[in-house]
């Protein structure tokens, strides 16, 4: 699903979740059957190491109703290769994504793009002759923003990372 | 370990144990006894070290059965059963028998050979991906990509499966792992940061149970199948005794207290004793005691208990809140936490509510036609009176298994054997193999259908090699008795697909097999046959053979409430159940 239809469409609310796992095979599709069991889309996924090495970090954003959430959660932290699993959708953690755009454009709309660009602090990382590629990064909602707004000229391609999320001061991520 | 010297070769020249032999000694050191299965090439390595072990292959006929066996010698004794199978089809054949343990919390272990590791997601002959198959049936999976593992693996499993809440877990070892030389150390130590076994239940939500049962004047003690794993028989009544609670139990709940206890109203939900359900449906305060708020107990949940306290004993976190929001839960091991409890516990005020539920035990007693041929009941209930809750009963599934319930009092724990989360047809027969193996000295009866029992009847031929003291009463309706139930009560009598006609002689068919046959036809012979298998020191198969149309009372209709319970058979035509299944 699009972020620009989500946005108009709230049709289930979404949430954000942090999980710490053991890096080993299989720990990806034994957290992915806990949400589709239960309904849930996730919307994105991203899985990366951990600062130690066996372990490996999971940011996932989901829908799916509220009530649900909370099992789902209980059901993550019961897999044996979870270590936590951490609902973040209300504490106010740092949440950062990363989006490339490639847009087909002749010349004269290059300039305006650029100008949106500009304006939500993305770069242009490649150009060609009939196209650029733009990257941009920040919260979620941002860029959702600038999709919208460059989306007239044609985006060709999308690619977002999904978002990244750490919890403040002391607090587990 | 003797075996590892034996292998040792005189010329200094060390022969290392291969992945396979290393893995059995692996159980070994587990304590195993018993391994039930069935080879294949991808087993062979594991099954040849096998010769060498003290531990004993019970070979079985079918995969299935070695699951069940290994889960009825799990829940007869608590402790772990082992199931070896090869790739392919002989572990796809285990994946019913690993749901029919994750429903039930048994801890079962599942090692099948694998393809070789070069040949993995190449479609090699006999490869599946087991592990991916596996994942919504295991508590937890390895696929041993490494032989140095091994004793790291085998450690975990058990750990795994047998600690917190048990459960399947499922180990597949790839052919060349089970042939290579593997010198791994063995371990004892479990290294699992993301698994968490809760013991002792906290302080304050248990003195908040405490006071809350106190205030109670119309308590009820639901009693599932985690008060029978943690072994809280006496915890459990102890607490009913002093709180003077009656007490009722789910179908997997039976034995955590004797059920010819005066405090005991028996099993209660769809099949329940009426006066059970009665009680659930007007106490002021119901606490679970590990049992799970299952769909089959609770019926249409807007009314289940809709005024009453609720307080929830459970040692699985993901229970809380699942099925219903309980006002106080308490995170722990049944056993511990009612240990805790129960010096907090002074006498409620108790006396008109059990004298009500007295008074309903008299009005609407478990009772059966006495005239109009053979019924499933009567026997059932000379069997209980032939076996006084000494015998470990296993059943299958369907209305015999509900009649069983019904009429056979489990007296203690670890002597009711049922698959109920899963309803698997064909775990009867096994898994009553499994406990036989598991407790010699018990005389072990199954109870089954004709319909469940041609499921796995094969198992024939195990009990027979073994000349085991295991008994199958084969209650036989030449139905599939619980569907045309169904169908008579809420498909306007249509039946469709219920009839077993074709049915084998089922007394030739155990005969076939070596096994002795006998046959009741007359209420008459009740007493006489069963007590004939009864003291019978070999594998006996006793077919009743009952009235065909005999239906289960009382009855939820699955989402109702209990308000709406059949206590017999309705006389017009019913809506269809909305509930689960
Ligand atoms: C493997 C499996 N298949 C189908 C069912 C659905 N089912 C539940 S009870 C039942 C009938 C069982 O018949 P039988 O074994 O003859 O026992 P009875 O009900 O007659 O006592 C069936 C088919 C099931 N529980 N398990």
């Amino acid at each position: 699903m699009s972020a620009a239809i989500e946005l108009a469409l709230p049709v289930q609310p979404i949430h954000t979740i942090s999980l710490f796992v053991n890096n080993v095979p299989g720990v990806l599709v034994r957290v992915s059957l806990v949400f589709s069991r239960r309904g849930f889309n996730i919307e994105s996924l991203v899985v990366s190491p951990g600062a130690e090495g066996d372990f490996s970090r999971m940011t996932v954003t989901c829908s799916g109703e509220h009530e649900v959430l909370e099992q789902i959660i209980k059901q993550l932290s019961k897999l044996v290769d979870v270590v936590h699993a951490i609902d973040h959708s209300t504490d106010n953690s740092y949440e950062v994504e990363i989006a490339l755009a490639k847009l087909e454009c002749s010349l004269s709309e290059r300039a305006q793009i650029l100008q949106i660009a500009k304006h939500f602090k993305a770069r242009a990382v490649d150009y060609g002759p009939e196209s650029v590629i733009l990257q941009a990064n920040g919260s979620s909602e941002k860029i959702d923003a600038m999709i919208m707004l460059l989306r007239p000229y044609g985006i060709t391609e999308l690619v977002r990372s999904g978002k990244l999320l750490m919890a403040r001061g002391k607090k587990t991520t | 370990m003797a075996k590892t010297e034996d292998s040792l070769d005189p010329e200094m020249n060390q022969k290392l144990p291969t992945g396979g032999e290393r893995l059995i000694q692996c159980l070994e050191r587990e304590g195993v006894e018993y391994i039930f299965g069935l080879s294949g090439g991808a087993a062979m390595p594991m099954f040849d070290a096998l010769l060498d072990s003290s531990i004993k292959l019970i070979l079985t006929r079918h995969e299935q059965g070695a699951t069940h066996m290994a889960d009825g010698y799990a829940r007869s004794t608590g402790r772990p059963g082992v199931v070896l199978v090869t790739s392919g089809p002989g572990a796809t054949n285990t994946v019913t028998g690993m749901l029919t343990a994750l429903m039930d919390s048994a801890p079962i272990i599942v090692i099948c050979g694998q393809t070789i590791t070069s040949m993995l997601g190449k479609d090699a002959f006999q490869e599946a991906d087991v592990t991916g198959i596996t994942y919504p049936v295991v508590k937890h999976s390895y696929l041993v990509k490494d032989g140095s593992q091994i004793p790291r693996i085998v450690r975990e499993a058990f750990h795994v499966a047998t600690t917190g809440r048990p459960g399947p877990v499922l180990i597949d070892v790839p052919k060349d792992i089970g042939q290579d030389p593997c010198d791994a150390p063995f371990t004892d130590e479990v290294f699992l940061p993301g698994y968490q076994v809760p013991s002792r239940g906290e302080t304050q939500p248990i003195a908040q149970a405490a006071r809350l049962l106190r205030d109670s004047r119309r308590p009820v003690l639901y009693v599932g199948n985690g008060a029978v794993i943690s072994g809280a028989d006496k915890a459990v009544t102890t607490l009913a005794e002093k709180l003077r609670a009656p007490v009722v139990t789910t179908l997997l709940g039976k034995g955590a207290m004797d059920e010819t206890h005066p405090l005991h109203l028996g099993m209660f939900g769809m099949h329940g004793t009426a006066y059970a359900n009665k009680a659930v449906a007007d106490c002021d305060l119901i606490m679970s005691i590990g049992g799970r708020w299952d769909d089959r107990v609770t019926g249409r949940l807007e009314d289940f208990c809709a005024d009453a306290v609720k307080i929830h004993i459970d040692i699985d976190p993901a229970e809380f809140n699942k099925i219903v929001q309980p006002d106080v839960s308490i995170l722990g091991d049944a056993r511990l936490v009612l240990e805790d409890l129960i010096p907090q516990i002074e006498m409620a005020d108790t006396a008109d509510w059990l004298e009500q539920c007295e008074k309903w035990r008299k009005l609407y007693p478990l009772k059966y036609p006495k005239q109009g041929g053979l019924r499933a009941q009567h026997v059932l209930d000379r069997l209980d009176a032939l076996t006084e809750g000494q015998a470990i009963i296993t059943t299958d599934v369907g209305q015999h298994q509900m009649w069983a319930a019904q009429f056979l009092r489990a007296r203690s724990g670890r002597h009711w054997i049922s698959s109920g989360g899963a309803g698997t047809m064909g775990f009867g027969f096994p898994s009553a193999i499994g406990a036989q193996f598991g407790n010699p000295d018990k005389k072990v009866w199954a109870i089954v259908g004709d319909g469940g029992f041609q499921m796995t009847l094969m198992e024939l031929a195990t009990a027979f090699i073994h000349k085991l003291p295991v008994n199958c009463l084969i209650i036989n309706n030449n139905f599939l008795g619980m569907i045309r139930q169904w169908q008579e009560m809420f498909y306007d009598n249509r039946v469709s697909g219920a009839d077993l006609e074709g049915n084998p002689d089922f007394v030739k068919l155990a005969q076939a097999y070596g096994v002795k046959g006998l046959r009741i036809r007359r209420p008459a012979d009740v007493d006489r046959i069963l007590k004939q298998a009864h003291d019978d020191p070999g594998p006996c198969v006793v077919v009743a053979e009952v009235v065909k149309e005999d239906n289960v009372f009382p009855m939820i209709p699955a989402g109702a409430s209990i308000a709406e319970m059949l206590i017999e058979k309705p006389k017009g035509p019913l809506a269809k159940p909305t509930g689960s299944t």
